[in-house]
């Protein structure tokens, strides 16, 4: 079984960070997740730097744009990866633009993904209907899930579409804003949680967007099976290094 | 069937195209899919645009005839005259349409972006005329080197945003408005300002750009008794003017399409915005096109004298104009386009946009006949430029 599935079968309030790979430093990938693997946070997304990431906000932006100035490149990417799982069984995702794995060309980045151990992809910019047609196949060649981001916007026809899809998670936006800009969830967001819990649908639900501490994060979890946290992690990263990792997370969950 | 160079029913060109946007853009952009054609096809909101478009905008703008040029040239050449548009270039025709597509969605914001300044302005004169709140992101090194649109910008009461992130110009400027338009999807309208962006956006405003080359048709009628020019010949940035003439001519094939890039530097100079050449099929915006790009996918800042034609990518309508070979694509340096400035303003008396000198070198790079009727989209005049043109020659 996929370990994003065995992870999402056996609990809730789960924890997933992302960062960006190549930041704040090239060779800290595989610390950062040794490290978040260590303190206990149940899943990893690995953000691939783009240079133009329109869904993420400045703070995802910034560590791009140095994780590229650093020398990040996919194949880089891949050729850190090697090796370390068989030191973590953490489940492991991928998150980019479609750009950049388009150049590098869809199998191929599939086939490259299976073999550095990565269980799923999320590509905010390519859209539910185009990776059914084109290139489903492909990802389930690769023993890839892919998950696919709902929001407040999001019609209840196409959330059952998305659902019936779906294989791993749905990753639900948690307002209409990009990554990085809440402090605390209002009331309609509340309401979008509920409206959608009442779905009942199949796939579990991970919160993400706008989750930036103990806070966010325990609202998050009341209202679905887990939650993501990036740009706040981010920030910590900047501030204190690789080194303070267990901090931040700590901060979350105790 | 025919083989078609416009949209087909998926929103694409060919191979290019679609709408490779994220879900948070999802809702606002099936609205515009499922309204745009309906809204733009009723009897009322026609008769407003056209309405506008005659007495707020001043159409139809002259085909001009260019006797010294095309004595000069022995060639018959035409200029349309989009640089004597309100605001000073054809990008009004499209705002024009969008703020009236925007009133009739009941959104009471809008947004753009900007390069040089010209659709900002072009939509903040729209936005003044309606009395709607408008926000225009321009990159922040444009928002230097632009200091007299940004004034105009906010003499019409729009409020000016910098772009801060990545290269801080266009394609950050597009970014930080599709980011807004995440954050605000219920009550904005996001004015495109060229045949770029997801479907519906660049058949959408190649629609509102067309009446360009229907006016030509009309014209080139009466004064030469045929509807059909040999040539039209247009400068290429993300290609909205280029488009606009284009247009009613793109299943024409006895009517060739010229499509002018900015070569900057020289082609292989690495600064350069020739997108057909140095371009490869990828996805800026939300659609599948040609654009300048690193070999591992990340997008590159081009580089142009002319702010407007300084974007990495091209339309898709160009990207599948360009494949296909229904259009002919000719880069233009920076000093060829520079001199084409002044030998307009000398030979003519017009004073053109530097863009817009792109398109008019290939009078000297092309072979055409006597009998050869082109028609040049004079797409804006060169108020704008004037400081450009007056450091390069030091005037």
């Amino acid at each position: 079984m996929n370990r994003i599935n065995k992870v999402l079968n056996k609990k809730r309030e789960i924890l997933s960070i992302y960062f960006t790979a190549g930041f704040p430093d090239l060779s800290d990938t595989t610390s950062i997740i040794k490290s978040l693997d260590n303190c206990g946070v149940d899943m990893i997304e690995i953000g691939l730097p783009f240079s133009d990431p329109l869904a993420d906000g400045p703070t995802i932006q910034e560590s791009s744009t140095k994780a590229l100035k650093n020398g990040m490149t996919t194949k880089k990417l891949f050729e850190q990866l090697k090796g370390l799982r068989k030191e973590t069984n953490i489940p492991l995702i991928i998150m980019g633009y479609f750009n950049p794995i388009m150049q590098y060309g869809v199998e191929s980045f599939c086939k490259d993904c299976e073999l550095a151990g990565i269980d799923g992809l999320i590509i905010p910019d390519l859209p539910v209907e185009i990776y059914n047609n084109n290139y489903k196949t492909i990802f389930e060649k690769y023993n890839l899930l892919n998950m696919f981001l709902i929001t407040p916007q999001t019609s209840d026809k196409r959330i059952r579409f998305i659902d019936e899809i779906s294989s791993g998670f749905i990753y639900m936006v948690s307002s209409f804003s990009i990554t990085g800009s809440v402090n605390s969830f209002k009331k309609e967001q509340t309401k979008y949680f509920e409206r959608i819990n009442k779905m009942n649908l199949s796939s579990p639900l991970i919160i993400g967007f706008g989750i930036s501490n103990k806070q966010t994060y325990l609202d998050a979890i009341k209202n679905s099976n887990g939650a993501i946290i990036g740009s706040a992690f981010i920030k910590h990263l900047k501030k204190y290094g690789v080194g303070k990792v267990s901090d931040f997370i700590n901060k979350i969950r105790n | 069937m025919k083989n078609s160079y416009n949209v087909d029913k998926n929103g694409f060109y060919g191979d290019f195209g679609g709408a490779f946007i994220p879900e948070m853009m999802h809702a606002n952009i099936e609205e515009l899919k499922s309204k745009y054609l309906k809204i733009s096809s009723e009897i009322s909101f026609k008769k407003e645009f056209d309405d506008l478009l005659e007495k707020y905008v001043g159409r139809p703008t002259p085909l001009y005839y260019a006797k010294r040029l095309s004595k000069k040239y022995n060639t018959k050449v035409y200029l349309k005259r989009e640089d004597l548009c309100h605001t000073g270039a054809h990008k009004i025709n499209n705002t024009i349409g969008q703020i009236l597509l925007a009133k009739k969605l009941g959104k009471t914001r809008i947004i753009a972006e900007t390069g040089a300044g010209q659709h900002g302005v072009a939509t903040a004169t729209v936005c003044a005329l309606m009395g709607i709140k408008c926000i225009i992101y321009m990159g922040e090194v444009d928002i230097s080197r632009q200091a007299p649109n940004v004034a105009r910008m906010k003499m019409l009461g729009a409020e000016v945003k910098p772009a801060i992130s990545g290269s801080k110009t266009l394609k950050d400027a597009t970014n930080e408005a599709i980011r807004d338009w995440i954050n605000n999807p219920v009550d904005t309208h996001y004015i495109i300002g060229s045949v770029v962006g997801p479907h519906p956006y660049p058949d959408m405003v190649a629609r509102f750009q067309s009446v360009i080359g229907n006016e030509v048709k009309k014209q080139l009628k009466k004064v030469e008794g045929n509807e059909n020019p040999n040539y039209v010949i247009a400068c290429v940035g993300g290609g909205s003017n280029a488009a606009g003439i284009f247009y009613p001519y793109l299943d024409n094939e006895k009517v060739k399409i010229i499509c002018v890039e900015a070569a900057g530097k020289g082609i292989n100079s690495g600064e350069s915005a020739a997108t057909s050449v140095l371009g490869k099929e990828g996805i800026i915006h939300g659609s599948k096109t040609l654009l300048m790009q690193t070999q591992d996918g990340q997008i590159t800042e081009p580089y142009s004298i002319s702010a407007g034609l300084d974007y990495p990518g091209v339309g898709p309508m160009h990207a599948n104009l360009y494949k296909s070979g229904r259009g002919k694509f000719i880069s233009i340096e920076d000093k060829d386009a520079m001199e084409w400035g002044l030998i307009l303003s000398r030979m003519e008396g017009i004073i053109p946009a530097i863009e817009t000198s792109h398109a008019f070198a290939v009078l000297d790079k092309m072979k055409f006949k006597k009998t050869d009727v082109i028609v040049f989209n004079c797409s804006g005049r060169g108020d704008k430029d004037l400081d450009t043109y007056i450091e390069y020659f030091k005037l």
